[in-house]
């Protein structure tokens, strides 16, 4: 009887709107985990169908549609025959490693999502619920540190099964996901600066207060979505498992679960970075035009439209993932590079001191916490994105197959051609026989 | 012969690739919503058979019910890839039957060399497709098999009207 009234103390009922006791936050937070688990591979499997499907609509297929209405059930049989199916291990594969790299590539991609808050909080009888896992104070950087570890599993993957496509297939991507994640992380930073938080719920509160992000950073936005292409390894950055060079790339050697695994993290990550876009750029649970979500008391009703508003955009994110990758045909590894290193990362590094020297301006001005401050935001970067696509989108952006030749390149080569036809094929002879320039003789 | 460069100076305006890309979005997403699908959904939907289709084979019938075959060895002969065996038979009439017909679909190439050669217009390819089996040894149809058919038969080609179907 004693100990029922402990277990009684430790839930007590309190204001819907203030913050809960330790043992509503523990309980709460366990449920979050077991429906968000849930609700997240729900999603995943989803997303395989969803994939299939657009795919075959923008190739004028139909698509899965035999099993369950609408080919719902696609995924549940694909689950079952991939679980059925044996998993092998070449000989001389490096056992251990081999088998925990499916893990690590699908791991990293879960974990993340705990930060990421995803409606308004919930009021309930012993308070106030946040709807994220956990409403960390450093998020951001959590989110960071986390999406960094998702590489190892595709390059242990690649190493662990001693095959040199497989091989080639991990260098690939760990070359590609540092390179990018670079670019990624220096492309949030101007929202840092906006915000004045790393925590995510600060994020969206400023987004709410000022504007969504996606217009008053629309270029560190760009860069962003870019960088998620290429961090998810989703066509045009599929390099690390380029079919047509590589096989199949890092999971060459598996099969069964294992190998399901891979696509399974591969859409996982493509969720997270969706997710992640939403809630740095698109306002996160925001409500477009109107400001009754953001403010208390929060009701049963606003948590769920907000879940709603969230939903939409994340999936407004993920279709044109799918929608990019039958659109765009898959980038030279050189272009890659460039693209990441000498694009990517240089503008992102001067967009960080611009946004940073503007902000700093207007609160000379005494104009921060306004709402010129955003429109002069918005300003500066329709401004930017022109420069940009006069100066950078003018066959900077990806080389070419072949270098252009420049006209006076191409006189200076027709000219040698001709000098050398004249010596005998050897333009090499032309010092020892003749010292009259080519042009004059 | 020098080396020849080609060099196409184009307009910077049209070497944007984010134009390019923004115009390839365009197209996906046109194809994405456009309603007419390619795919036929098949067991549902069939393809219709021209008249000239040659596939499973089917024996015609007298009124009677008799395989119209009068065993005279002409389709075994003419079948290049030897699939057809036929051991003739003849009843008090002096009437020739076969005893034994049986045709191949696995050594059967469809030429239809067997329907051209037949003076009976007996044995027939058909307009037909649908044969999957569950053994190798149910493709060997015997002249039962062959006379329960009911599939429409081929057409055979008129010399008199080439272009004709």
């Amino acid at each position: 009887m004693l100990l029922m009234q402990d277990v009684a103390s430790l839930f007590p009922t309190g204001d819907p709107q203030g913050p809960l006791a330790d043992g509503p936050f523990v309980v709460a937070a366990i449920i979050k985990i077991l429906v968000f688990f849930v609700a997240y591979l729900v999603t995943v499997a989803l997303m395989t169908l969803a994939e299939r499907k657009i795919s075959a609509w923008i190739q004028d297929r139909r698509g899965p549609n035999r099993t369950g209405p609408f080919g719902l059930l696609q995924p549940v049989a694909d689950g079952i025959k991939n679980f059925i199916k044996e998993s092998t291990k070449p000989g001389e594969a490096e056992g251990l490693l081999f088998r925990i790299a499916p893990a690590l590539a699908f791991m990293p991609a879960m974990v993340t999502w705990a930060v990421i808050p995803f409606a308004a909080p919930l009021p309930t009888p012993w308070g106030l619920v946040d709807m994220s896992i956990a409403n960390l104070p450093v998020g951001f950087l959590f989110m960071l540190a986390i999406s960094s570890i998702g590489v190892y599993g595709l390059v242990l993957a690649g190493w662990a099964s001693n095959n040199k496509y497989a091989l080639l297939g991990g260098l690939r991507s760990s070359a590609q996901m540092v390179s990018y994640e670079i670019a990624m992380g220096m492309s949030t930073i101007p929202v840092l600066l906006l915000a004045g938080n790393v925590s995510l719920s600060a994020i969206i509160q400023q987004q709410q207060a000022q504007g969504w992000n996606v217009l008053l950073l629309t270029i560190s936005w760009i860069l962003f979505v870019i960088a998620g292409f290429a961090e998810t390894n989703r066509l045009p950055f599929d390099l690390p498992e380029a079919e047509s060079e590589l096989v199949a790339g890092y999971h060459t050697e598996y099969s069964g679960m294992a190998y399901a695994m891979f696509p399974l993290a591969e859409y996982a990550n493509m969720i997270t970075v969706s997710a992640l876009a939403t809630t740095l750029f698109l306002g996160g649970w925001d409500v477009p035009f109107t400001s009754w979500d953001n403010t208390g008391p929060w009701t049963v009703l606003k948590t769920l439209v907000t879940f709603a508003a969230f939903a939409a955009k994340l999936g407004v994110a993920l279709f044109s993932f799918v929608w990019i990758r039958w659109t765009l045909p898959r980038f030279r590894y050189d272009q890659l590079m460039a693209l990441g290193w000498k694009v990517m990362l240089p503008l992102a590094l001067a967009y960080i001191v611009i946004i940073a020297a503007f902000t700093l301006a207007l609160e000379a001005a005494g104009l921060r916490n306004s709402i010129a401050f955003s429109a002069a935001l918005f300003a500066l970067n329709v401004v930017l994105l022109f420069i940009c696509s006069r100066v950078l989108d003018r066959g900077r952006l990806i080389s070419p197959a072949s270098p252009r030749a420049r006209l006076a390149e191409v006189e200076r080569l027709r000219e040698r051609s001709a000098v050398a036809r004249r010596y005998g094929g050897n333009p090499s002879r032309q010092r020892e026989v003749d010292t009259t320039p080519a042009g004059v003789a | 012969m020098a080396i020849q460069v080609k060099t196409v100076e184009r307009p910077l305006e049209e070497i944007s690739y984010v134009k390019a890309t923004l115009k390839g979005m365009v197209t996906t997403f046109k194809h994405l919503v456009d309603p007419h699908k390619v795919t036929m959904q098949y067991p549902e939907q069939k393809w219709d058979l021209a008249p000239r289709w040659r596939g499973t084979h089917r024996m015609l019938t007298t009124e009677t019910g008799k395989a119209k075959c009068v065993a005279c060895g002409l389709c075994p002969t003419v079948c290049p890839a030897n699939c057809i065996k036929l051991v003739p038979g003849e009843d008090e009439q002096g009437n020739r039957y076969p005893l034994l017909f049986e045709i191949d679909e696995f050594r059967c190439i469809f030429c239809g060399y067997c329907q051209e050669v037949c003076p009976e217009e007996a044995i027939h390819v058909g307009r037909h497709y649908e044969n999957a089996e569950f053994s190798r040894e149910r493709f060997v149809y015997d002249l039962e098999r062959l006379t329960a058919q009911t599939h429409p038969v081929s057409e055979l080609w008129d010399p008199a009207e080439p272009a004709g179907e």
